[in-house]
């Protein structure tokens, strides 16, 4: 590229006040099928959107970014074409960018502090993020790494989720010898069983394992650890000298309201599972049931629900109800998320919170009594608390009714292990390494934080494998084991 | 994979497994349940572990032949492979008796397989076990001499009369309590119609009454919720809290609507299978 022609480009993006917009399928169309919603940026569309970034010198987008990923140097390489630097940059910090690209909640974080938003709209970090990992994927097999020499010790990761999977890949790179077990007979946590094919296509997932597996880690699946094994066991009988725990938040929770045990009504995990890890959205190839009425209702508001909106839209559902009980301003679910699901015609019941199911006499369900709620005053999270409306009940007609309000811990390897200390919603305590009550044993993402984000939990992976290093290989012992009341 | 060492004919559609497991095997115990799915297009199914031989690695799985899955199982031969086996899965309840000493496990159908194990523990414990075991009718009663070999006494129950009792495993429990309430527990294990009988039947004697649920179940970790029930006031999952549980509160009305759920797809993924297979 001429000097010129980057001072061009410069300027050009420079007026560009909006984000080159991602060519995706007619609302329409995808409503009723389950590919990938966007198509992506071309090449000229991610070399002319990271023409909108200034190159800030002191990067403020970083700092909204969990793993401190090198914002401006990758876009740079994206700039300048060099699309494989700008992967090489962002493999620096961050394994798994095609998923990021497509899940993180860029808006609260690297995007929300990017200087361009100030006016008009931050650069699309998260678009670009997502090119340049697929560009490498079109390349073919993705460059293995060389790994250090083995050093001889083993550690056993524990849940196969973003969280575990980074962890032993930075694991396997400093030479130790590594093992996931997973409860399923699959890998990717949340990213197989409850993120639809439609926003993460299942390739990915198979990818990056792919590329573990490459790196050495060995994945042994249907291995729900508590049960088939102990942490102790392992220790004494396989030889593991440390753990990552990162069994995720897999505990539904449901309204505790009348008629939720009624046919018809389920928990966005039981939904999600038969419809994404168990493919029943393919009857015709795979064995696993499901069932969605023709008006199915959502009760909540993050990317669980609108996952479960979308996928019921998609199984064939006329009318797919999101009850939520604040606005749509306070929605937790990535904007983005919230968007394709209303340009696809979920219908947003705002303001509404359920108050019973109601059942026919066989046992199904066959509609749902709300009331309506207005915004009182703010509460402890400063979100202004929604309060009940005397006398606002009313009855929405629905045959299916899917339970999406959060997920809680599982208590099953907890209560397997007993020196585990656990906070009182269950979530197992470790101090900001990872560090549990358990000496040798590290844990982190959803099962230490609740639910919270992919980008998190890999967060939490990264730090752990470098604590485990520490631990097994440095300096760490184990009287610097810190001590939990 | 997991391969199967042996298969047997146990009745008309009633088939017994042993399958090697190692690491199942070696902690699995009576009560707990393994899932299995045979092919990548499979469903999980859950099946409960009625022996095992941890030193030769290996779970035993009697299974009836009701719907695609079973079916499609009972064609494989020794040999063969499963795809997937996974397990302990649910609560070991170590329901050790108390001041009597005596129990009482009854079985129904298919229940009998699971019952097995469950006897046979109390007998090795050393409490005195009355066994009542039913069936529909003589070809179908499963595991009589094994069940017979754990009880000091065994009542047999058919419903047409062709073998034993005419008549079903509630009206002989029912006798035996109307004799005597010294017993510290029954356990029932049957359809769920069944277990609600006699349940319904135990609670006026006052003596505990244990069940085991066999509800629609997905993952078997408690990460769904499908197989939940109310119990009193509180829902449980019954493949974490159970699949065994005291059945004095435990609504099985609903917990039988609730099995119904797939019926018209269940039939489905059967008649797609069996034309696959040109049946
Ligand atoms: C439907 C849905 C949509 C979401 N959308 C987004 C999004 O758009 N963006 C975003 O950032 N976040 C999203 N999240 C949240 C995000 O997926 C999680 O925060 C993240 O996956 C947590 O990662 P983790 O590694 O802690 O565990 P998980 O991904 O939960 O994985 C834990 C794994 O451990 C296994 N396991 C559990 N117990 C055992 C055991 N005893 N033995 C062996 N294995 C065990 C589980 O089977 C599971 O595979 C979403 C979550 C859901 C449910
Ligand atoms: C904890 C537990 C232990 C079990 N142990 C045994 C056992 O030892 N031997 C045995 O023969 N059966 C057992 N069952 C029942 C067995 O799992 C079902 O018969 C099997 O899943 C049917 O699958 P299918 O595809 O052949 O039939 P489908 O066509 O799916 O169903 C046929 C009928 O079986 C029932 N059913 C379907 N799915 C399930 C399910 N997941 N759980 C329970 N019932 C279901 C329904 O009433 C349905 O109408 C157990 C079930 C549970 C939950
Ligand atoms: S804040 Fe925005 S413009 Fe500045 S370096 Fe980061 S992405 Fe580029
Ligand atoms: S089967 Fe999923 S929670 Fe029990």
């Amino acid at each position: 590229m001429t000097e010129e022609e980057r001072k061009r480009r410069k300027r050009e993006g420079l007026q560009l006040l909006e984000k080159i917009s991602m060519p995706e399928q007619e609302p329409e169309v995808r409503a009723r099928n389950f590919k990938e919603v966007p198509h992506g940026y071309t090449a000229e569309m991610a070399v002319e959107e990271a023409w909108r970034c200034i190159q800030c010198k002191n990067s403020p987008c970083v700092q909204g970014c969990p793993v401190e990923i090198d914002i401006p140097a990758f876009i740079r390489a994206i700039q300048e074409e060099n699309f494989q630097e700008s992967v090489d940059v962002i493999k620096r910090t961050n394994a798994l960018p095609a998923v990021c690209g497509r899940v993180c909640p860029q808006e609260e974080q690297c995007e929300k502090l990017c200087v361009r938003g100030k006016k008009g709209m931050p650069v699309a970090i998260g678009r670009l993020e997502r090119f340049a990992a697929d560009w490498e994927a079109e390349q073919g097999e993705a460059k293995v790494p060389e790994t250090a020499p083995p050093n001889g010790h083993k550690v056993a990761v524990i849940g196969c989720g973003p969280g575990g999977m980074t962890c032993a890949g930075d694991l396997a790179l400093l030479g130790y010898e590594v093992h996931v077990y997973e409860a399923f007979h699959a890998s990717g946590g949340v990213l197989r069983y409850g993120i639809p094919e439609f926003r993460l296509p299942k390739d990915i997932v198979d990818r990056e394992t792919h590329y573990l597996e490459q790196l050495g880690v060995h994945f042994h699946y249907n291995m729900v650890i508590g049960n088939v094994w102990t942490l102790e066991e392992m220790r004494e009988e396989e030889g593991f000298e440390a753990f990552y725990i990162g069994t995720g938040a897999g505990l539904p929770w449901f309204m505790k309201i009348e008629g939720e045990n009624l046919n018809g009504v389920y928990s966005a995990n039981e939904f999600l599972t038969r419809a994404n890890l168990m493919r029943a959205y393919d009857p015709d190839n795979y064995d696993t049931p499901t069932w969605v009425g023709e008006n199915t209702a959502v009760v909540g508001g993050g990317n669980v629900a609108m996952d479960s909106a979308r996928t019921a839209l998609r199984l064939g559902a006329e009318n797919v109800y999101i009850v939520y009980r604040r606005s749509w301003e306070q929605m937790p679910a990535r904007d983005e998320e919230m968007e394709h699901a209303r340009e696809e015609g979920v219908d947003f019941r705002l303001l509404q919170n359920p108050i019973a199911i109601l059942g026919d006499e066989k046992g199904w369900v066959k509609g749902v009594k709300c009331i309506k709620m207005e915004l009182g005053e703010p509460d402890a999270s400063g979100r202004r608390r929604p309060v009940p409306i005397e006398g606002s009940e009313f009855v929405l007609d629905i045959d299916c009714f899917i339970v999406a309000i959060g997920n809680g811990p599982n208590p099953l390897l907890p209560d397997a292990t007993p020196e585990l200390k656990v906070n009182k919603w269950g979530n197992i305590t470790a101090d900001e390494i990872g560090r549990t009550s358990i000496p040798g044993v590290f844990a982190g993402g959803d099962i230490v934080t609740g639910a919270a984000t992919v980008i998190e939990a890999m967060g939490a992976g990264k730090i752990a494998a470098r604590g485990i290093h520490d631990y097994l290989d440095g300096d760490m012992s184990e009287t610097d084991w810190p001590a939990f009341e | 994979m997991f391969e199967i060492v042996s298969t047997e004919e146990l009745g008309p559609r009633i088939k017994r497994f042993e399958i090697k497991a190692p690491l199942v095997a070696r902690k699995i115990k009576p009560g707990q349940f393994i899932m299995l799915r045979i092919d990548d297009n499979g469903e999980r199914i859950p099946l409960t572990m009625v022996d095992h031989d941890a030193e030769a690695g290996t779970v035993t799985i009697i299974f009836e032949e009701v719907g695609k899955t079973t079916i499609q199982l009972g064609k494989l031969k020794t040999g063969d492979e499963l795809l997937d086996f996974i397990g302990p899965l649910g609560a070991y309840h170590d329901m050790t008796g108390g001041e009597h000493g005596r129990v009482i496990g009854v079985g129904g159908g298919i229940g009998n397989a699971p019952l097995l194990p469950k006897v046979s523990e109390f007998h090795e414990q050393g409490l005195e076990v009355t066994g009542i075991i039913g069936a529909r009718s003589k070809e179908i009663l499963i595991l009589e001499d094994e069940i017979k070999a754990a009880c000091d006494t065994l009542h047999i129950c058919t419903d047409d009369g062709s073998h034993g009792h005419h008549g079903f495993v509630s009206d002989v429990l029912k006798q035996l309590l109307d004799e005597s309430t010294d017993y510290d527990f029954v356990l029932a294990i049957g359809p769920p119609i069944m277990m609600k009988v006699c349940r319904d039947l135990v609670k006026p004697y006052g003596v505990p009454c244990y069940v085991s649920l066999n509800t629609i179940m997905v993952d078997g970790t408690g990460m769904c919720g499908s197989c939940r029930v109310s119990v009193g006031d509180e829902v449980k999952f019954a493949c974490v809290d159970g699949p065994e549980m005291r059945g004095e509160e435990i609504d099985f009305e609903e917990m039988m609507a609730r099995q119904r759920r797939y019926v018209d797809e269940e039939q489905c993924a059967l008649e797609r299978y069996l034309k696959e297979v040109g049946e």
